[in-house]
């Protein structure tokens, strides 16, 4: 029975070590790969930095719309039973399932001139196709899932009880949100915001479809790659991994909290 | 005070159905049922959590059916507290005040009431996490009470905590509803809770009322097998009326048991109750004027602690309550032969 037991122990072991092997050292590689003088020149080139920022700034953006908009919704999902729900749940998932690039031309073929929404736009002088405008409307259209069903998990760990209460107790629903519930789901929230702006401050195939210029930093390193090879690529490489790192870092420490917070509970 | 007519609340898989009950101002009511029978969700219904199908719910004489919870005046304590757990003992008492126009001074003392009533001072400061089951009471209480509610709702208050903090907790509460006058409707299927504290009851059954009355009324004369088996009756028959105006009897097929309600229909098929404590064992025949007296064996005997339960086969199976001390005086084995007695008044038809 003992014997058994180790096995089973140094086979998990051994999955763990392969796994976190296929994840590191790859990173490892492009992380020690550029010269302290090539990273140099990177932090100095006015256009890297300017598409990292360019990335960041719609990312944050896409968060930030997906809070505003997701929220709401995330509650309304979390607190009502209604007929179709799974549906609705299946297709806010649709974005993570479809593949990058057809999100592009799915987005493409609604606001281009083939079109009477893109018809529209182009009327009043809304530019989708290469413009930030297009770059965070993909980002979002892809961050958005991530921020809601996280929210939408906050929420449903909140007895609607504790609502119920402040309710009978003279506060409006408004008040309730914004006393209790809040409160309550702040650190769910902040980690959704956190996951979809990683997510979209990755996302290339469905941004080089729709916005190639101005160039998110994705598109410059893959641009980069094409024109100049791996060792011009990988500095910006190196810059962008290390902000998507300390995105995660961050959302690391917040979730732990999140669990802690649930565990005291 | 509370006026419900005709109240349906319509579920997917649950609903109450015609619900019509009045409550008077200052009642400690409460609402007996088994899991699952609608109770909860009639609290929820007056406390205007969930939405109405059908019917008017008036509190104070004004029709409260469309109001929003927080517009009802009604509090409301549930089972697991729903304490605010990112709330001090103190804001937890005092949140309902952000919405009430309540005078500070009289808040004030209010507030300081309740915290010497509930003995919650050496609490304030604490989170809900660092309470015991007690606490956490006392506090859901003090709460729901500090905004001076006209009805305070209570589904099932006291069923999660331990004997000695349920004796407490039950004292405090009938003292804060003598003192606050205010009407208290209360969850419960602790027949101890309804002896110690209600003035009326209302059973409820698969979303419908059953029966109304106050606690003699029910738990003497259950109206229907469903509540004479839920207020553990224990004796329930069947059979026929038969007699004359003087003595007028049930024949059950097996024994013939004289009751003394006013009914004069012979041959009419009835049920009819008779509780266990109203039943008097003895080993000898009794000299009294109770009119029924059988002999029958004892079949089994469930000890429940300081009293026992005797099933005995007197032509029907009847189940009698005695003390432990009586029960050890007379030194009782199953097999052993019995005297039944009880009288007319203790048979209940329905």
């Amino acid at each position: 029975m003992r014997r058994k037991k180790d096995v089973f122990l140094v086979v998990t072991v051994i999955c763990g070590l392969l796994v976190i092997g296929f994840i590191l050292l790859p990173l490892l590689k492009m992380f020690t790969s550029p010269s302290w003088e090539n990273l140099k020149a990177a932090i100095q080139d006015k256009k890297v930095v300017k598409s990292i920022w360019l990335s960041i700034y719609t990312a944050g953006l896409a968060a930030i719309i997906s809070f505003v908009v997701g929220t709401p919704f995330a509650y309304f999902l979390a607190r009502r039973e209604f007929f179709g729900r799974k549906v609705i749940e299946s297709i806010i998932d649709l974005p993570m399932v479809i593949p990058h690039p057809v999100v592009g031309i799915a987005i493409l073929s609604v606001v281009g001139r083939n079109y009477w929404f893109g018809q529209i736009l182009s009327k009043i002088g809304i530019r989708v196709m290469g413009s930030v405008l297009g770059i965070v409307t993909v980002l979002t259209f892809v961050g958005i899932p991530f921020y809601i069903n996280t929210a939408k998990d906050g929420f449903e760990s909140i007895s609607p009880r504790l609502e119920n209460v402040s309710r009978s107790l003279g506060a409006s629903m408004f008040s309730t949100f914004l006393r209790i519930t809040f409160p309550l789901t702040w650190r769910s929230m902040l980690v959704g915001i956190v996951m979809c702006s990683a997510r979209a401050i990755s996302e290339f195939g469905a941004v080089v479809v729709i916005a190639y210029h101005p160039m998110t930093a994705p598109v410059m390193i893959y641009e980069r790659f094409e024109a100049y090879g791996l060792a011009y690529s990988q500095p910006v490489a190196v810059l962008l991994t290390l902000v998507c790192l300390i995105l995660f870092l961050f959302l690391r420490v917040l979730s732990l909290k999140h669990q802690e917070r649930k565990l005291i509970k | 005070m509370i006026k419900i007519k005709g109240l349906c609340v319509d579920f997917p898989d649950f609903c109450l159905k015609n619900i019509n009950l009045s409550i008077n101002r200052g009642d400690f009511f409460v609402l007996l049922g088994p899991t699952g029978s609608g109770k909860t969700l009639l609290l929820e219904a007056i406390a205007g959590l969930v939405p109405v199908e059908r019917g008017k719910i008036y509190i104070n004489g004004i029709d409260v059916t469309n109001l929003p919870p927080e517009d009802r005046g009604v509090s409301i304590v549930y089972q697991d507290l729903a304490l605010f757990p990112h709330l001090t003992v103190l804001e937890n008492i005092k949140y309902g005040l952000h919405f009430h126009k309540i005078d500070k001074i009289q808040a004030e003392k209010k507030l300081n009431w309740l915290l010497d009533q509930l003995k919650l001072r050496p609490l304030i400061g604490r989170f809900p996490v660092n309470l015991s089951g007690g606490e956490m009471q006392r506090v859901a209480l003090a709460r729901a009470l500090m905004i001076n509610p006209s009805v305070l709702l209570l589904d099932e208050p006291l069923s999660s905590l331990d004997p000695i903090f349920k004796e407490e907790i039950r004292g405090q509460l009938k003292k804060l509803h003598q003192e606050t006058g205010s009407t208290f409707l209360m969850v419960t299927h602790d027949f101890t809770d309804i002896l110690f504290m209600a003035s009326r009851v209302a059973v409820i059954n698969e979303g419908k009322i059953e029966q109304v009355g106050d606690v003699e009324e029910i738990f003497q004369r259950p109206r229907s097998r469903f509540v004479a088996n839920f207020v553990e009756a224990r004796n329930i028959l069947c059979g026929y009326l038969t007699g004359s105006n003087n003595h007028r009897y049930i024949d059950t097929g097996k024994i013939k048991v004289e009751f003394a309600e006013n009914t004069t229909e012979n041959g009419k098929k009835v049920y009819f109750v008779i509780r266990p404590e109203d039943i008097i064992v003895s080993k000898i025949p009794l000299q009294s004027s109770a009119r029924n007296c059988y002999l029958g064996k004892v079949t089994e005997i469930t000890n429940r602690g300081a009293i026992i339960y005797l099933k005995v086969d007197v032509g029907n199976e009847l189940t009698a309550m005695i003390t432990k001390a009586s029960f050890e005086q007379m030194s009782i084995r199953e097999g052993d032969s019995v005297y039944l007695t009880f009288k007319a008044s203790a048979v209940h038809l329905f």
